[in-house]
């Protein structure tokens, strides 16, 4: 077992983090970027087309770099770093991720080239109002139309499906659940965006007799969907150790700074102990994600597990990590202007999107009497 | 980044396991499996097992019996023993004078004490805390003045861990009464059968005798028995007790009590509710998340100096290990009363030791450095508040 990133995986992670850092490391551009109806940066989407990270997860045969989880998983530390705003996750890891799972030989290339270059941003449509992080589609339902299919329901919140040009939707069959390719500019479809409370865009997707072609062979694909689910808790875990690096460091420097009763507040006890325990929460987070991006690389069978694991450390740490953030501050914590809030808000939407801590803790604890011991090392 | 034991290191577990399995005698297994206490003849034929098979002292120089092993294997061998149920060689002995007299004394001081110690021939106290001296050890009064060839130490000792069982105690004292606090002090080796040491237990919160005062009145030492030199004893203390935080989270065995807690609730019924079978999960999960910190902290440890975040090891890992405990003595219930009920009570061996063991180990967060003495070291060696 090793923790160690490679020589070219630490160059990766140096490329990536000087190109947001231009982007991002100004926390008034990240306003100034989140405030576009946008809500991200399309010249920054370019440059990491060009240096291959939105290629990154994907067969070079299909327009990939064919790197693997752990580059994937640091390029999201990266983007938590600096909170970028980018649709990496929704467009690379869920929507790509299942159209290279899922999709034919025909509908990668054509897909997945144009999305690694940057000119085709995809968005994965999936939850639908009153549903709790499920595998399955039952408020979107799919019908045969011809040759075709036709898809009537709302999806609600689709992370960036606003803007999307392409949706990749999930909808009930009488087969299971189906995965569809819905174009952007197709009729019958209804999209509204809005911001969500990080700064994010999210989108609630009317589609009614939508016109949609098939995701391959179509059939039951809550499977795949599943799968694909799992492998984002685990890429966004790593964004989240991203986000609460940044956050204590930024709380660190603002106790060495600021002063209150003639003292820099680094002398009261009170509040260096919470950053202490900050700083735990973040470590063991870091073991267990790191752990769980391993998983996802090398025992690919065993990432829900991983997922609900990581999932429930990445949920307990990301609230006392963005909560402490904000009181160690005081009153400028909670001002739009300074970057500390929209870190506890980053880390909400993370868990938010991707499951709460007692969603994973139920599904761990519905297994916890089928083994005496839990044992990482095999 | 790699998830998988190398072939070697899986090979190294493998044999571990077969020997922690195979050559501890099972009588000494089953005490540590039911939480109960172990006699010093237990602690002695162990060890002395361990250190024929060059299992006691890895850690140590080569030329002392250690291995070289990588910081995964010394990981391993932790784990591998704690899951075997192998009570860990004298942590007194192994893990703290033996490597700094390796480290600090002279030759001939190690010839005398390294050999005997990892065979715990000698079994070693520690002589450190006082009335007045807890977390700020330094301010320690014990005084050793120079008479001839001989110190002569008067003063007190507390917290005297397994002092009952002790052949000789390493003492911190204050040899320089003039210098500032942490400049005056030494290391000295002092034999318990020498006049005027005097042993006095202390009875615990949990019907047991743990630890013990230890009573200095014009105690004479040959000068022969410093560690090495006069004055420098702080700097001995502090290399010794950052050594003992790294080995000091149980996460192996805090696993195998909780592996072992699941079996009583199954019996009892209560693995089924859901509130027991969440705290179950979440546990595990906590300690998952330590045990790959370790793995994680121990990589990176260099030229064998400690991590500085090997204090979340010893936080997160005595935290952990207390709210184990106190999931066993909850899933006991009111069968806790019962725990010195002796053999005549009803209640199961497991439910009548809770309690104690959960009293007992309220201590964790306090020895090694007190959890919030870890959390200083963490704001301000790592955070720089």
């Amino acid at each position: 077992m090793d923790f160690t990133y490679d020589d070219e995986q630490n160059a990766l992670r140096e490329a990536v983090r000087a190109l947001l850092g231009k982007a991002y490391s100004d926390y008034e551009n990240r306003r100034r970027t989140v405030a576009t109806d946008l809500g991200y940066d399309p010249q920054l989407w370019s440059r990491l087309a060009e240096m291959g990270i939105l290629g990154l997860p994907f067969a070079e045969a299909d327009g990939g770099t064919g790197a693997g989880p752990i580059e994937v998983g640091l390029i999201a530390q990266e983007l938590g770093r600096v909170l970028a705003p980018e649709p990496f996750l929704t467009a690379v890891v869920l929507a790509g991720g299942l159209i290279a799972d899922a999709g034919s030989a025909e509908e990668r290339a054509e897909l997945l080239d144009p999305l690694s270059a940057g000119s085709l941003v995809p968005a994965f449509a999936h939850a639908e109002p009153g549903t709790r992080w499920a595998s399955s589609a039952t408020g979107v339902r799919a019908s045969r139309d011809g040759d075709g299919w036709r898809l009537s329901g709302v999806k609600e919140p689709v992370p960036h499906g606003a803007s999307a040009d392409l949706l990749v939707v999930s909808a009930a069959t009488d087969a299971g659940t189906g995965l569809f390719l819905v174009d952007a500019a197709a009729g019958g479809l209804q999209r509204d965006g809005f911001a969500a409370p990080d700064g994010s865009r999210a989108a609630r997707i009317s589609f009614d007799g939508t016109p949609a072609t098939v995701l391959g062979e179509g059939g039951d694909a809550t499977a795949v969907i599943a799968a694909a689910l799992d492998r984002a808790r685990v890429v966004a875990g790593n964004q989240a150790v991203g986000v609460m690096e940044s956050a204590l460091r930024i709380t660190s420097e603002y106790l060495t700074s600021r002063k209150q009763f003639g003292v820099t507040l680094n002398h009261f006890q009170a509040l260096t102990f919470r950053a202490a325990d900050m700083y735990v929460a973040v470590e063991l987070t870091r073991s267990m994600v790191d752990w769980a991006t391993m998983v996802l690389a090398e025992q690919p069978d065993g990432i829900a597990e991983a997922a609900a694991r990581a999932g429930l450390q990445v949920a307990r740490a990301g609230r006392m990590v963005g909560q402490s953030a904000i009181q160690l501050h005081g009153g400028i914590g909670m001002t739009a202007e300074y970057a500390i809030g929209a870190h506890a808000a980053t880390l909400t939407a993370l868990e938010q999107a991707h499951g709460m801590a007692d969603h994973h803790l139920a599904r761990l604890a519905g297994t916890v009497g089928e083994h005496a011991e839990v044992d990482p090392l095999g | 980044m790699r998830l998988e034991l190398s072939p070697a290191d899986a090979q190294f577990r493998e044999e571990l396991r077969t020997f922690f399995t195979t050559q501890v005698p099972q009588e000494i297994r089953d005490t540590v499996a039911a939480r109960r206490e172990l006699t010093k003849e237990q602690f002695v034929t162990t060890q002395r097992i361990l250190n024929a098979h060059g299992y006691a002292v890895p850690h140590w120089p080569v030329e002392w019996g250690g291995r070289n092993w990588t910081e995964l294997q010394r990981h391993l061998w932790h784990e591998e023993m704690q899951r075997a149920n192998v009570p860990a060689p004298l942590a007194f002995n192994t893990s703290m004078v033996g490597p700094v007299i390796a480290a600090f004394g002279s030759q001939e001081i190690k010839e005398r004490f390294l050999p005997a110690t990892a065979n715990l021939d000698i079994w070693w106290s520690q002589g450190f805390s006082e009335p007045d001296a807890g977390s700020d050890l330094a301010s320690l009064r014990t005084t050793a003045v120079r008479d001839g060839d001989h110190f002569v130490v008067n003063g007190q000792k507390t917290w005297t861990t397994l002092g009952q069982h002790g052949d000789w105690i390493f003492c911190l004292v204050r040899t320089d009464p003039e210098a500032r606090k942490q400049a005056g002090i030494s290391f000295l080796l002092i034999d318990m059968t020498t006049p005027g040491l005097e042993v006095r237990p202390i009875e615990l919160i949990d019907g047991g005798h743990e630890v013990n005062e230890v009573w200095f009145t014009d105690v004479r030492v040959p000068v022969e028995n410093l560690v090495g030199e006069l004055n420098k004893g702080w700097d001995y203390a502090k290399f010794l007790l950052g050594n003992e935080r790294v080995g000091v989270a149980p996460v192996g065995a805090s696993k195998r009590v909780l592996g072992a807690a699941k079996e009583w609730a199954r019996e009892i019924g209560e693995l089924d509710d859901p509130l027991v079978a969440a705290r179950f999960a979440e546990l595990e999960n906590d300690l998952l998340a330590l045990e790959l910190t370790a793995v994680r902290v121990a990589a990176n440890s260099a030229d064998g100096k400690p991590h500085p975040a090997s204090s979340v090891l010893k936080l997160r890992g005595t935290e952990l290990q207390q709210a184990v405990s106190e999931l066993a003595m909850d899933l006991a219930g009111p069968a806790g009363l019962s725990s010195f009920a002796g053999d005549v009570s009803d209640a199961p061996d497991w439910a009548r030791v809770s309690t104690p063991v959960y009293l007992n180990l309220r201590k964790a967060s306090i020895y090694g450095g007190s959890n919030e003495i870890q959390r200083q070291i963490i704001a301000r060696t790592i955070l720089g508040l």
